[in-house]
């Protein structure tokens, strides 16, 4: 098995190296100082990590009038209750504001496994993505995760970048360069086409490998970037593969897959399976969870097989 | 009203005196809601004198230059009275006083409620209430991280304060001792439908900021005199952040509006207009 990384680490160590070469990186936490990594910031900056105590609309508030001053801050919180708690100051201080505030949703999707739904943060994507003006991230690795935020630094406005403490072996080639608003092929493919995110980047990379075993050439796709889209990266799979498969740790329900949806129905209509959480999820740890909503590399395959039966059957 | 001062404004020597700036943000703010029909005149006319006292005394902000960083910044949280806010804004000089006219028309950047990105001089899109304050304590923490010396207003309704948010940021401002951060409680008493204390009460008011470690200065919030004063004053104390609970009267400054709860969105009629603007002296716009 390979090495795994929590990209928590990344996402940290890249932090602490932008706040050494720019006065302006400043953290804001809500009390998760350690869940978010960034003990050694404090350590570093501690006139630049505000610390606003369990109060997310004020952190987020308080993000809007840091970017007002002249500041580019990361505000850090568990994602399920920064999108949820924070969701009209995300709105309209951060979006609507065009504020230059970098939100960082951490342990997002089920990482917290068996705290509950509660914890779980399966709705995130579906409520950023449709708000204008805020990019969304959601790296794959350590790799991805340190450029993403290296890139989220550098552009001058909104991002949301949704993070995972779920390890995750690296997914790309040394070389990868991260673009906001660009797909990745990952793995070329003809007969069907797996499009996937964050955690769920390393598992259709296995999923396609048990495929490739078995003679079905399957294209993995690695979305990172949820807002801007890469259009054309799904509608040359559309086109080429005539299948798509989505795979999300996220609620089925208007995050990757329904952006996806939205892409194809209107310009390339294929078959399509969307494969994400279903419902409240009901008590057990991530593995178990995963397994449970069938985001494993051996379901992604049954999946697709399904798929493309149905797509010879049209 | 003030009867004595009826002098055309172009004839002033000097700089109008606040009170006819004030007035002259009443009657336009009156006009904008006329035309759009639409808008917040009892909250105008409460905040006219707060929005003068600032951008005519204490904040020291240049229109030829709205994003320069040393700017004091001033939020408007209750971004419904954008009425008055806009026409405050504009007698300053921050875009053409002509551009009221289109409040609120279409493809205006005069919205309703106030935007960042679209108008010079607004430093927060507000509308959705208990915004404000922690935009506030956000800027006045950089200045703090910056050692920088300028101040940080924000005017908030009274009724605003039933939102949480706020109190969260009023616990930072003070754990932080933003002494640089000046919250101005427009504190007229009434809410969209019924007076705060009937509502959700308020009061003690001031006692509750300075349990939450902030100093606190009640005032007139109709009197030049006292609103100057304890903005020039501010901060009150060394290490804390200042309070200005204004006390105010909603539709301040016409007889038929004032302290009455209807006029919070009620939208004037033309006899309504004309008689308000009598009593406002008119006159002066001729």
């Amino acid at each position: 098995m390979p090495e795994h990384f929590d990209c928590r680490d990344a996402f940290a160590q890249t932090l602490e190296r932008l706040a050494e070469q720019d006065p302006r990186i400043v953290a804001v936490v809500n009390d998760a100082i350690g869940s978010t990594r960034l003990g050694l910031f404090l350590k570093g900056f501690p006139e630049r990590l505000v610390n606003v105590g369990i109060a997310e609309q004020n952190m987020v508030g308080i993000g809007a009038g840091l970017a007002n001053g002249g500041k580019i801050p990361f505000v850090c919180a568990a994602s399920c209750f920064l999108t949820s708690r924070a969701l009209e100051q995300i709105k309209v201080d951060v979006a609507y504001s065009q504020a230059n505030v970098k939100l960082c949703g951490m342990a997002s999707g089920l990482a917290y496994g068996q705290l509950g739904p509660t914890h779980h943060s399966i709705e995130d994507l579906a409520w950023t993505r449709v708000i204008a003006n805020l990019t969304v991230i959601v790296p794959a690795d350590p790799s991805e995760t340190a450029q993403a935020v290296r890139a989220a630094a550098q552009m001058d406005g909104p991002v949301f970048l949704r993070l995972s403490r779920m390890p995750v072996p690296s997914v790309h080639p040394p070389e990868y360069r991260f673009r906001m608003g660009a797909a990745v092929v990952l793995k070329p493919g003809r007969d069907v086409t797996l499009i996937a995110n964050g955690t769920m980047v390393c598992r259709a990379l296995e999923a396609a490998a048990l495929m490739a075993k078995e003679g079905v050439s399957a294209r993995v796709i690695n979305m990172a970037s949820l807002s801007p889209l890469d259009r054309d990266a799904i509608l040359d799979a559309a086109e080429t593969t005539g299948a798509i498969v989505t795979i999300e740790e996220h609620s089925v329900r208007g995050g990757l897959g329904g952006a996806v949806a939205e892409v194809a129905a209107s310009a390339c209509p294929v078959p399509m399976r969307m494969l994400g959480v279903r419902g409240f999820a009901p008590t057990g740890d991530v593995e178990w969870l995963l397994e449970h909503f069938g985001l494993t590399p051996s379901a992604i395959r049954q999946a697709a097989l399904e798929l493309l039966e149905a797509k010879v059957r049209q | 009203m003030n009867k004595n001062s009826t002098r055309p404004l172009e004839e002033a020597p000097a700089a109008p005196p606040l009170n006819d700036l004030a007035r002259t943000v009443r009657r336009e703010s009156l006009r904008m809601v006329h035309r759009a029909g639409l808008g917040h005149p009892g909250g105008d006319l409460s905040a006219a004198d707060i929005l003068v006292a600032l951008y005519f005394g204490a904040l020291q902000v240049d229109p030829r230059r709205p994003n320069a960083p040393e700017r004091d910044r001033f939020i408007m949280s209750k971004g419904h009275c954008s009425a008055s806010l806009y026409a405050t804004l504009a007698l300053k000089g921050f875009f053409p006083w002509e551009e009221l006219k289109d409040y609120m028309q279409p493809l205006s950047r005069l919205n309703g409620h106030p935007s960042r990105t679209g108008v010079p001089g607004v430093e927060a899109s507000t509308g959705p209430l208990g915004h404000g304050l922690p935009i506030a304590v956000g800027a006045a923490l950089a200045a703090k991280m910056d050692r920088a010396s300028w101040r940080t207003f924000v005017l908030t309704g009274d009724g605003e304060l039933q939102e949480g948010s706020n109190w969260e940021a009023i616990m930072a401002a003070a754990h932080y001792q933003l002494d640089r951060l000046v919250a101005i409680v427009d504190r007229n008493g009434l809410q969209q439908g019924a007076p705060t204390e009937s509502t959700i009460r308020l009061e003690p008011l001031a006692d509750r900021f300075r349990a939450f470690g902030w100093a606190v200065r009640e005032i007139n919030g109709h009197d030049f005199a006292e609103l100057s004063s304890a903005f020039q004053a501010a901060p009150f104390a060394p290490g804390r952040p200042s309070c200005v609970i204004a006390r105010t009267t909603k539709g301040k400054g016409v007889s038929f509006i004032e302290d009455r709860v209807e006029w919070h969105h009620h939208v004037p009629s033309d006899a309504e207009l004309s008689a308000a603007l009598r009593e406002l002296g008119d006159d002066l716009d001729a």
